[in-house]
């Protein structure tokens, strides 16, 4: 243990344990999760159960709505990112290039969805959607889910976009690419980095989406965070625990497959206001 | 030789009101040609007008004889190296280097040669597989000049392409250039606001101001001959004294031929080389000696010279030798440029 702190150095070791602290406080919860997952029986004042055992991964699996819920949570999350993708990246790079009179304004619009608290915001789009026929219907659900990641999906590649010099674009024309080569070979993949943090963020947050969709959905739309509801109010601890790993497993492999492109830059430059 | 380059009469403003107006240059086939001026003066305006990033608003822009105002940038026979951000971060230097010759569609092998081979050129050569982050700001600049190269433009255009480089470097580029220029033949239009750089590299200097053309002219002849007031301002260094024309140019006690018919109150230009300095009984202008600093093989003098103000000259060092600062003097001019006033 000695070697270690002295390794760590006595000057960081303030930081050290921050962190530490940091750590414990993120990861424990996830840890006593885990345990739960695998739990046969576990009696109250001992630290770890009595016996492991896969029964409520096999009880979660057998539940047909929860097998609907998933295939239904990836096919909207789908959706979603690739709509978003389609109507938000124009939209980005006109923000970027095109000075047009209040671009900020309509830039700062997108703050206005995550100004109020949602339920007043969905409850008053839900009045709207009924009167267009939209509750209860997939379309519903999309829009809903959309309206929540359209500032993230427009500020971070926007960001990127930005950071593209017109040298570089002009440079392209220059040497014989037309506009439209421009875009696909030189500014699009400048911006992908930017572009595809904000997609994985699109596709998280409608994974996680429950308020928006519980108001629009129900009943047809049961999505993996509206089940969970059902399941924890109805069943053991030990269901939801293995409900939540299943829910947090695919942003675990999404951020970890991004790491090389979510870097800390990224993100921050799409919180700059220019 | 054949003009390969033809600027009429071009006009470019801005909503702002900023820009060029009546620039007419011709330049030769193979030629070097410098437009210098002070920051904002209309350099990078003019050369992006014959890149094809700018339309401009009169005039026209011909190349080997044919007008191109009508064309992109892309359909130009023109290559522009900017001052920063040419390359494309996310592509290998041969993919950089490659992305024009493919959409000429050259044939792999030849491209993979002739990369090679620029890259020689440019003294950088191997490093095909690197990524411009890999690479200094000099080595960005050789990729992108070699860039151009490879396109064999009709005409070369660089925009302070090393002015974001250190002195030394940018000497070394400068010269390089120079040598490129001279093995390819290449007719480049190379845009600084750095004098010594113009002086040292061009065939003929373009000095603009205020999105003007104030001469055209060898850097010779810039030097020893600026046209107007603000040339003789801006190249070298100059010392300014008013002076009197009627059927001579008269300055205190002195006078010199009025070759040009000024008449009435001149500005009166003199190169601190064109300084002779005599003791007090000799001829010229009593004044006194300020200061001598010795900068290693000549050195250089102040003189106060009453209402003409002070003055600046290089002596010999052996001529200082006996000199004394605050002691009388009296100051002659081997040559004198005269401007009229206003
Ligand atoms: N896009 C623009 N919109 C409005 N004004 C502009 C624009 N581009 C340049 N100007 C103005 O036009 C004038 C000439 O600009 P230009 O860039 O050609 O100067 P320059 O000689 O290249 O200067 P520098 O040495 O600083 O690069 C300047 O006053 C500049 O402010
Ligand atoms: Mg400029």
């Amino acid at each position: 243990m000695r070697w270690y702190f002295r390794a760590v150095g006595a000057k960081r070791i303030i930081a050290f344990i921050v962190l530490a602290l940091f750590v414990i406080f993120f990861l424990g919860p996830l840890l006593n999760l885990l345990i739960l997952a695998f739990t046969g029986r576990w009696n109250y004042p001992d630290v770890l159960p009595h016996e492991w055992s896969l029964k409520w991964w096999t009880f979660v699996f057998q539940q047909e709505d929860i097998a609907n819920s998933m295939g239904l949570s990836f096919l909207i999350a789908a959706i979603v990112t690739g709509l978003s993708i389609v109507l938000c990246i124009p939209a980005a790079y006109a923000f970027a290039r095109i000075r047009f009179p209040l671009s900020r304004f309509f830039l700062f619009s997108f703050l206005l969805t995550h100004a109020f608290p949602k339920m007043g915001l969905y409850v008053s789009i839900a009045v709207l959607f009924y009167k267009l026929g939209l509750m209860n219907t997939l379309a519903g659900v999309v829009l809903i889910h959309m309206i929540n990641v359209l500032m993230y999906m427009t500020w971070i590649p926007t960001a990127s976009f930005r950071n593209i010099h017109a040298a570089q674009e002009e440079s392209a024309r220059d040497v014989g690419a037309g506009p439209f080569l421009v875009f696909r070979r030189i500014t699009l993949p400048m911006a992908m980095p930017g572009i595809l943090v904000a997609s994985i963020f699109t596709f998280l947050n409608s994974l996680d989406e429950a308020q928006g969709t519980f108001l629009v959905g129900i009943p047809n739309y049961k999505t993996m965070p509206i089940v969970m509801y059902s399941i924890i109010s109805d069943y053991p601890a030990y269901a939801g625990a293995v409900f939540s790993i299943i829910l947090t497993a695919p942003t675990v492999i999404l951020l970890l497959a991004a790491q090389r492109f979510v870097s800390a830059d990224v993100m921050a430059s799409g919180f700059q206001v220019k | 030789m054949s003009i390969q380059l033809s600027i009429r009469q071009l006009k470019k403003r801005y909503k702002t009101g900023d820009g060029v107006s009546d620039i007419s240059l011709d330049i030769r086939k193979g030629e070097l040609i410098t437009l210098l001026g002070p920051s904002g003066c209309g350099k990078t305006t003019v050369l992006r007008s014959i890149g094809g990033f700018l339309d401009p608003d009169a005039g026209d822009i011909l190349i080997e004889g044919k007008s191109v105002l009508g064309s992109p940038p892309e359909k130009r026979p023109t290559s522009m190296v900017f001052q920063s951000y040419n390359l494309w971060p996310h592509m290998t230097v041969y993919d950089n280097l490659a992305f024009g010759l493919k959409i000429r569609k050259m044939s792999k092998p030849a491209i993979k040669q002739a990369i090679s081979e620029v890259l020689e050129l440019v003294r950088l050569p191997g490093m095909e597989k690197k990524y411009p982050g890999q690479l200094s700001g000099g080595q960005q600049q050789r990729v992108a000049v070699a860039r151009s190269l490879l396109l064999k433009p009709a005409v070369l255009l660089l925009d302070e392409p090393f002015s974001a480089l250190d002195a030394k470097l940018r000497h070394e580029m400068r010269e390089e250039l120079r040598e490129i220029q001279a093995d390819s033949g290449l007719t480049m239009v190379f845009v600084t606001h750095d004098q010594e750089e113009a002086l040292s590299i061009s065939d003929r200097i373009v000095v603009m101001n205020k999105g003007n053309i104030e001469q055209i002219a060898s850097p010779q002849d810039i030097y020893d001959h600026p046209e107007t007031l603000f040339v003789a301002q801006f190249i070298g260094k100059m010392n300014f004294v008013k002076g009197v024309a009627d059927d001579r140019i008269r300055i205190g006690g002195l006078s010199f031929p009025n070759a040009q018919a000024h008449s009435g109150p001149v500005s009166i230009a003199i190169r601190p080389e064109d300084v002779i300095l005599n003791d007090a009984e000799g001829q010229g202008i009593p004044g006194i000696l300020k200061q001598i600093m010795v900068l290693g093989h000549y050195a250089e003098v102040s003189v106060e010279l009453g209402d003409h103000g002070t003055i600046r000259g290089f002596q010999p060092r052996e001529a200082v030798k006996s000199l004394q600062p605050g002691q009388k003097v009296t100051v002659h001019f081997a040559k004198v440029l005269t401007y009229s006033e206003g």
